[in-house]
C-alpha cells in the first residue's frame, strides 16, 4: 500500500513537470504581454528593455527551469496584469471555485444517483422518460447556453436568483466562504447546476445502465428468492455493485469540474480561478497562468490518487491482489 | 414508490425556497450606485498602467493638477491657474486648503513627488513627460515645471495624472510603483488616498471595489452618492442580463448585439457616442516589395494612385450600416471631434466610387489587381475582424484580392509593431492620449526615428514637409498659427493618402433610467457627475 502510494507520488512529479513544460511551450503561442502592459506612447526602446527585464527574451528552457525553481521556494512571481503576488491571487480565488466545484459534484451525485436508479427500477414510468429527455438536454446543450439561460428565467424574468456573483462571502482564516450566508447560497444555485448539470446526466445514464445489467444477474434473483425486502435487494446488493465505475467516472470528472468551471464561472462572473486564467489569457499573464496550469496538474494527480485509494475501499478483490500498481 | 415521493417533495422545497428568498434580496438604500464593466481596474496604483480604463476609475480617488469637464475642456483641478512663464517654462498655482482624505494637507512638495514617482521605475505613465526637464517647488502653494522645449500642450498632457500624497507613499513604502521582477506587493496597488471626490472603502480584485464619498473634498459635489460598488461581470450577455434584472444600475461596456434590444427594454437607457479613437488602415510603403503580395520586384503601394484607388474601393458607410450596426462615425481624418486639431472641412473623404478605383489601378498598372495580406486584431476594437471581411469583400470588388490573417492583440501587436513592422496591409486604431492632433501626427505619421517618433508609423509613410510641420508645431505657443498648420499638414496627409482613416467607433453606456449620467467622447467615466434619482 505504501509503496503503491509512493511510486503514485513519483509518477505524478514527471506528470506535472511535463504539464508545466507543455504549458511553456504553449506560452511561445500567446503573443507578447509587453505591449499589453506599456502605454501606447511608450518608446520602442523602453519595451524591450522591460521585456528584457522580465527574462522573456531568454531561451524557454532559462524561463522553464527559472519557473520550476522559483515555483519550488513557493514563489510564483508578480501578476503581469495586477502587480499582485501570484500565490496570493490564486489563493484568494481558489474557495470560490472549490466551493462551487464541490456543490455542483454533490449536485450532480446526488440527483444523479436519484435519477439513475429511478430510471433503472421503473424503465418505463413517465417520470423516467421525464427524466431520460432532461437528461439528453443536458449532455447535448453547451454550459454557457444552459447558464444564459438560467440566468434569463431566473435572473431576469422571476427575479429570484442573482445572475452573477457569489454573494456575500464570510471569511474564515484565509478561506472565504459563501455557505455561511443566504445571499452566498442563492448565488450558488445556478451556477452549481449550470456546472454540475452535465455530470449529472453522465451519472444518471451510468447508473442506469449498471443497474439494468446488475438487476439481470443471478444473484439478485436469488436474493429476491430469499425473500429479502426490495429496498435490501435495490440499494444493499444492486446499487452497491454499480458503485465502481460509478465512482472513477465522478473522481475523474471532479477534477474536469475544477478545470472546466472555466465557463461557468465566466457566465457567471464567478470570481474563481478559472475566470482568472481566462483574463490573463486575453493579457498573456504568464506567470499566472503557469501558475494555474501547474495547480491544475496538481488537483488532477491528487484526484487520480484517491480514486485509486477508493478502489481499495470499494472492491475487495483488489485487497487480496496485493497493493501492486495496475 | 418510495423514491418517487422523495422527488416530489423535493421539487415542492425547491419551488417554495426560491420565492422566500427573494424577498431578502430587494435592492439596498437609495442613492447607491452599481455599475458594472468586462474588466476590473487592475490596480488601485494611478501610475501603473496608462489604459483609459484604470486612468479613468482612479481619477475619482487620485485629482490632477488640471481636470476635464464632461465635454473635456479643461477645468482647475488641484492647481487654480496655470500659465506660461516663459516659453519652456509652466507655472502652476496650487489650490491652497485641500487636504487628502488622510488629513494631511496637499502642498508642493506632492506634487514634486509624484512627479518623481511618475517618472520612476515600476509607472507606466512616464511618457506624459517626454518633454519635462525639471518640476520644482517655488514655494508651499506654487509649482514650476520646466521642459527641454517650448511644449504648448503640457497642460494637456497631464490631466489625467493624479496625485499622490508624499507622506502616505513614503509611510507605506509604496514611493515606486510596483516592482515586477520581485515578489512583493507594492502596498499602492490594492490601497489607495487622494484628495479626489471619492475614497476607497473595500477592494476585491476581480470581484469588488466599493468607493464612498469623500466628506472633506473642496469641490461641491454634483453627485448625489452615498456609495458607489463596482463589480466585474465578465460575460456581456449577463452583463446585459443584470442590467435588466435591476441588480446593476449602469454598465460600461456594451456588446454590439444588445444595443438594439436593450433600447427597446423598459426602464433602460442607452448611451452612445463616438470615440475620440479613429480606427484606420495602413500600408506598408517602406520596402521595396511588399512582404505578403503576389507582385515581385516593386512595391505597389508607393504609388499614391493606388492608395487612393483603395480609399475609394472602402464604403465606409456601408461598414457603419451592416458592419458596425450603425454604431460608428466614418471620419476622414486621423484624428476626430473632441481632439485639437480637428477640422470638419478637412474631414472629407474621396468619394466612394469602385468604378474610379479600378480606373486608378489600371493607371497605375494593376488593371487585372493583385494579392495581398490584410492583417487585423480580432478582440482589440469594436468588430475589427468583421471590418477587415467587409473591406476584403469590397476590395475584392476592384480586382485586388485579399487575404484576411486575424489573430488576437497580443500576437498581432507583437508581428505588426515595431522593429519588425512585419505587415504589408494592417488595422490599428489611435486616441491621442494628450488630447491633441500632434500627438497622433508624432506616433503614426512621422517619419520613424525608431525611438519615440513614428513608433506606430508601422507602414512607414514618409512626407518631408509633413514632419517639418509636425516638429514645428510640437514647439508652437502661437494658438492659431499652431491650429493652422494642423490643418495644413492633415490636408497633406489626406491628400497623399498615408493612410485610410475608417471611422470612429462607439462608447456604448447603458444605465437603468433613474441615473444621469454623462458620457464622454474620451470614454472616460468621473463618477463625479453620476447622480441617482
Amino acid at each position: 500500500m505504501l509503496a503503491f502510494i509512493l511510486r503514485r507520488l513519483f509518477q505524478s512529479v514527471i506528470v506535472m513537470l511535463a504539464v508545466a513544460f507543455v504549458s511553456f511551450v504553449m506560452f511561445n503561442f500567446v503573443g507578447d504581454p509587453v505591449n499589453a502592459m506599456v502605454g501606447q506612447d511608450t518608446t520602442m526602446q523602453d519595451r524591450e528593455a522591460l521585456r528584457e527585464k522580465l527574462g522573456l527574451n531568454d531561451p524557454m528552457p532559462i524561463r522553464f527551469a527559472r519557473f520550476v525553481g522559483n515555483a519550488l521556494q513557493g514563489n510564483f512571481g508578480l501578476s503581469y496584469r495586477t502587480a499582485e503576488p501570484v500565490g496570493r491571487m490564486i489563493a484568494e480565488r481558489l474557495p470560490a471555485t472549490l466551493e462551487l466545484s464541490l456543490v455542483a459534484a454533490t449536485f450532480a451525485l446526488i440527483v444523479g444517483l436519484m435519477m439513475g436508479v429511478y430510471t433503472g427500477l421503473y424503465r418505463n414510468s413517465w417520470l423516467s422518460r421525464l427524466f431520460m429527455t432532461l437528461s439528453l438536454i443536458g449532455v447535448s446543450l453547451p454550459p454557457f447556453m444552459v447558464g444564459i439561460l438560467l440566468i434569463l428565467v431566473f435572473a431576469v424574468l422571476l427575479g429570484w436568483l442573482p445572475s452573477f456573483g457569489r454573494g456575500d462571502v464570510v471569511k474564515i482564516g484565509g478561506w472565504t466562504t459563501g455557505f455561511l450566508t443566504v445571499s452566498g447560497w442563492k448565488a450558488l444555485i445556478l451556477p452549481a447546476v449550470t456546472l454540475g448539470l452535465f455530470q449529472m446526466t453522465l451519472i444518471t445514464r451510468l447508473v442506469r445502465a449498471e443497474m439494468l445489467e446488475v438487476l439481470r444477474t443471478d444473484y439478485i434473483k436469488f436474493a429476491r428468492a430469499r425473500g429479502l425486502s426490495n429496498r435490501a435487494v435495490n440499494f444493499g446488493h444492486a446499487l452497491k455493485n454499480t458503485l465502481v465505475p460509478v465512482i472513477t467516472i465522478t473522481g475523474l470528472q471532479l477534477g474536469a469540474i475544477i478545470a472546466f468551471a472555466i465557463i461557468t464561472e465566466t457566465v457567471f462572473s464567478w470570481p474563481g480561478i478559472g475566470l482568472l486564467f481566462i483574463q490573463s489569457v486575453y493579457f498573456a499573464d504568464i506567470p499566472v497562468m503557469s501558475t494555474y496550469l501547474v495547480m491544475i496538474g496538481l488537483i488532477f494527480v491528487i484526484i487520480n490518487l484517491i480514486v485509486d485509494l477508493l478502489y481499495f475501499a470499494v472492491d475487495p478483490r483488489l485487497r487480496i491482489g496485493g497493493g501492486g500498481g495496475h | 414508490m418510495r423514491l418517487r415521493t422523495l422527488f416530489t417533495v423535493a421539487a415542492l422545497g425547491l419551488t417554495m425556497a426560491l420565492p422566500l428568498a427573494a424577498v431578502t434580496s430587494t435592492p439596498a438604500a437609495a442613492k447607491t450606485f452599481r455599475w458594472a464593466n468586462d474588466g476590473d481596474v487592475n490596480s488601485m496604483d494611478p501610475y501603473a498602467r496608462n489604459e483609459t480604463f484604470l486612468l479613468s476609475f482612479n481619477l475619482n480617488i487620485y485629482e490632477p493638477l488640471v481636470r476635464r469637464t464632461a465635454d473635456l475642456k479643461k477645468d482647475p483641478g488641484l492647481a487654480t491657474e496655470w500659465k506660461a512663464t516663459s516659453p519652456t517654462v509652466w507655472q502652476f498655482k496650487l489650490r491652497q486648503g485641500v487636504k487628502f482624505s488622510d488629513g494631511t494637507p496637499f502642498t508642493a512638495d506632492d506634487v514634486v513627488f509624484s512627479y518623481g514617482r511618475a517618472v520612476g521605475p515600476g509607472s507606466n505613465i512616464g511618457t506624459a513627460f517626454a518633454s519635462v526637464k525639471e518640476v520644482r517647488k517655488i514655494d508651499d502653494f506654487t509649482v514650476e515645471v520646466e521642459t527641454k522645449y517650448p511644449n504648448p500642450i503640457f497642460v494637456d498632457e497631464i490631466t489625467n495624472w493624479g496625485i499622490m500624497s508624499k507622506a502616505w507613499c513614503e509611510k507605506n513604502n509604496a514611493v515606486n510603483s510596483a516592482d515586477l521582477t520581485k515578489n512583493e506587493e507594492n502596498f499602492a496597488t490594492r490601497n489607495a488616498m487622494g484628495t479626489g471626490p471619492f475614497m476607497l472603502k473595500s477592494r476585491e480584485p476581480d470581484v469588488k471595489t466599493v468607493l464612498v464619498p469623500n466628506p472633506g473634498w473642496w469641490d461641491k459635489p454634483q453627485h448625489n452618492l452615498t456609495e458607489v460598488v463596482f463589480q466585474r461581470i465578465a460575460n456581456g450577455a449577463t452583463r446585459v442580463a443584470a442590467l435588466k434584472s435591476g441588480e446593476i444600475d449602469m454598465v460600461y461596456t456594451i456588446p454590439p448585439q444588445d444595443v438594439e434590444p436593450l433600447k427597446k427594454s423598459d426602464g433602460i437607457s442607452v448611451l452612445e457616442g463616438p470615440e475620440t479613437r479613429v480606427v484606420y488602415l495602413g500600408f506598408d510603403q517602406a520596402r521595396d516589395e511588399l512582404l505578403y503580395s503576389n507582385i515581385k520586384g516593386k512595391n505597389p503601394f508607393k504609388d499614391p494612385k493606388v492608395r487612393l484607388a483603395f480609399w475609394q474601393a472602402i464604403d465606409t458607410d456601408a461598414i457603419k450600416t451592416r458592419v458596425m450596426r450603425g454604431q460608428s462615425q466614418p471620419v476622414a481624418l486621423m484624428w476626430a471631434p473632441g481632439i485639437n486639431g480637428y477640422s470638419k472641412d478637412v474631414d472629407v473623404r474621396p468619394k466612394y466610387d469602385p468604378e474610379a478605383s479600378k480606373k486608378l489601378l489600371a493607371e497605375a498598372g494593376y488593371d487585372k489587381g493583385f494579392e495581398l495580406t490584410l492583417d487585423c486584431p480580432n478582440d482589440r476594437y469594436v468588430n475589427d475582424e468583421a471590418i477587415c471581411q467587409a473591406v476584403t469583400a469590397m476590395l475584392a470588388r476592384v480586382g485586388v484580392k485579399v487575404t484576411l490573417r486575424a489573430q488576437n492583440r497580443l500576437k498581432y501587436f507583437a508581428q505588426i509593431l515595431g522593429p519588425k513592422y512585419d505587415t504589408s496591409f494592417y488595422m490599428l486604431g489611435w486616441t491621442p492620449a494628450t488630447y491633441d492632433a500632434h500627438n497622433a501626427m508624432q506616433a503614426l505619421m512621422q517619419t520613424r526615428d525608431n525611438k519615440q517618433i513614428g513608433l506606430f508609423n508601422v507602414g512607414g509613410w514618409s512626407n518631408k514637409k509633413f514632419d517639418d510641420l509636425a516638429n514645428t508645431i510640437a514647439q508652437e505657443l502661437d494658438q492659431p498659427k499652431r491650429d493652422a498648420m494642423i490643418k495644413e499638414a492633415a490636408i497633406i496627409h489626406r491628400d497623399e493618402v498615408g493612410h485610410i482613416p475608417l471611422h470612429q467607433q462607439y462608447v456604448v453606456w447603458a444605465a437603468r433610467k433613474n441615473i444621469d449620467l454623462k458620457q464622454q467622447a474620451d470614454n472616460m467615466f468621473p463618477l463625479r457627475f453620476v447622480k441617482v434619482n
